[in-house]
């Protein structure tokens, strides 16, 4: 896991924050920090993600947070060529991955395909975590990338 | 208890819409034309519009069931359901929603209506105004996730990854949508056939999607008369017989974050089971398919888990001519559907799946009595119904 100069996507897209119920608050803030947080409950070790107010599997409230390791493989891909936003006008196509982390229960991550947009992607394939911070927005924040090992 | 059934309780027995228009080319406003096609609908059926008692429709429908219900003077308002859930995922659901109703007792004569006017609202294609996204969004929309298509391009991904699926499964999909159209003045691409060549020449929106992969966006409005089946019989048109209906989706299927444990589906695997279950009918039994095309690869997931072939067989299986009116072996999407009669969020599908039993469709299939409508694949909840004539029940 490394830090990277710059943005995949040009400036303009919406930035995420917190939801204002404070529920995915510890990913926002692990991001910032460098680190892959998601929830695992500490009474069945189910693996949680995207973050809920309970786990799923046992029920428990006490749905804890725990760190993994910025590894996965690619589940799915896909290319976009069509400018859904203004942002994006005129920037070309990008690659959107799906990525599953088999060591934290097979959960899985959105993140974009660093490198050649035009690369072709083949599922299965390993790849690792890269921060993208975005230190300059207000407020701050931290993208997690992907870019194939 | 009696049997829990909606089983021939229940049948459509009038169908009615607006012109369709070209997004954002309708001349009047979304509400004016929610009245236009009920009032059409009533008209179709040989009903005063003061029977009306109750209305049901899906995915945020702007036009709000007590002001239709003032607009029309009707005498009361005995019911009045909105099918949660985005997308065209809840339009079978709705004329479900208005069955039970009607199978129940709650009211006589229920309006399921959809309306829309994008031009004057947010289209759906195009990302929001806003600096900020948080929840499900911030996990996909900061990296250029955003659209209904590039939500469910990574699904269509998956799935044909792990099935061999080829292109030319999607492009057969399309290209029978705009064949019927050519029969089907209604139709907005009535005059604008679709050539293999001009489809595979065709932009890429995200891969595996062409541009003629993904529905349209339109202006209109469409409305189905849900009533008794003893009632419908004494009415002007044949009746459409409901004869199954079911709606949901599998185990976490709206996991946050495309978490859902089973993702490559289109959401019906454990749907389609209880629609045949209460329609008494089996996959083979059905006479033609009207398949929410809200992308291709969504219908051919929708075909596979409403067990018309397996994933397996489906390069096999999808080439036009199967799909064609009057002979193909599936006639699918016989008015031109969402790609090309119009994007009426799926309750054109359901008028023309009655249309098909009424013996009324302009690619009509000789004979069709057994009449199946899928709703929204992708998204959750999803719907599908079957429709009979008097011979299936």
């Amino acid at each position: 896991m490394s830090a990277t100069a710059g943005s995949y996507l040009p400036p303009g897209l919406p930035a995420p924050v917190p939801e204002p119920d404070g529920l995915d608050a510890p990913y926002w803030a692990g991001t910032r920090r460098g680190e892959l947080m998601v929830q695992r409950c500490p009474r069945c070790e189910t693996w949680q993600w995207g973050p809920e107010w309970i786990c799923h599997a046992c029920l428990s409230p006490e749905v804890g947070w725990a760190r993994v390791d910025g590894r996965g493989i690619i589940y799915s891909w896909e290319r976009a060529w069509h400018p859904v936003h203004p942002a994006l006008k005129e920037h070309g196509p990008y690659i959107v991955v799906l990525v599953e982390l088999p060591h934290a229960g097979g959960i899985r991550m959105v993140g974009n395909l660093l490198g050649d947009p035009r690369q072709p992607v083949t599922i299965g394939a390993p790849v690792v975590a890269v921060f993208e911070p975005h230190a300059a927005a207000t407020p701050p924040f931290t993208l997690v990338q992907w870019k194939v090992l | 208890m009696k049997e829990r059934t909606l089983r021939g309780r229940v049948a459509i027995a009038g169908v009615g819409e607006t012109t369709y228009y070209k997004h954002g080319q309708a001349p009047d406003s979304e509400f004016a034309l929610a009245l236009r096609a009920i009032l059409n609908a009533c008209a179709d059926a040989g009903l005063d519009p003061r029977q009306i008692d109750g209305f049901a429709s899906y995915s945020n429908d702007r036009n709000d069931p007590s002001r239709i219900a003032a607009a029309l003077g009707l005498p009361e308002l005995r019911f009045s359901n909105m099918q949660w859930g985005g997308g065209g995922g809840g339009g079978s659901a709705a004329i479900g929603n208005a069955a039970a109703a009607v199978a129940a007792g709650l009211a006589d004569c229920v309006v399921v209506f959809r309306a829309l006017a994008q031009g004057q609202f947010q289209r759906f294609g195009a990302a929001p105004p806003g600096g900020t996204v948080s929840g499900e969004q911030a996990l996909t929309f900061p990296y250029g996730l955003i659209s209904p298509a590039q939500r469910f391009a990574m699904r269509v991904m998956r799935y044909f990854h792990e099935h061999g699926i080829r292109p030319e499964a999607q492009r057969a999909i399309a290209l029978a949508s705009y064949h019927h159209a050519q029969s089907n003045p209604r139709a907005v691409m009535h005059g604008r056939p679709l050539s293999a060549e001009a489809y595979d020449a065709s932009r890429w929106i995200v891969e595996p999607f062409r541009l003629y992969d993904c529905c349209l966006e339109n202006d209109g409005a469409a409305a189905v008369i849900v009533v008794s089946a003893e009632r419908a019989r004494d009415l002007k048109a044949r009746p459409a017989f409901l004869l199954g209906v079911a709606q949901g989706s599998e185990h976490r299927n709206a996991a946050r974050g495309h978490n859902a444990p089973l993702y490559a589906t289109s959401s019906f695997t454990s749907v389609a089971p209880h629609l045949y279950a209460m329609a008494g009918v089996k996959p083979a039994d059905v006479d033609v398919v009207q398949s929410y095309e809200n992308f291709t690869g969504g219908v051919l997931m929708s075909l596979v888990e409403h067990g018309f072939f397996t994933a397996e067989e489906a390069n096999e299986f999808l080439v036009v001519d199967n799909l064609l009116a009057p002979a193909g072996r599936l006639p699918l999407n016989t008015s031109g559907g969402n790609l090309a009669e119009c994007y009426m969020h799926g309750l054109e599908l359901v008028i023309e799946a009655a249309r098909q039993v009424r013996g009324e469709s302009t690619a009509q299939v000789p004979g069709a009595e057994v009449s199946l409508v899928i709703s929204g694949p992708m998204v959750t909840p999803v719907s599908s119904l079957i429709l009979g004539g008097e011979a299936a029940l």
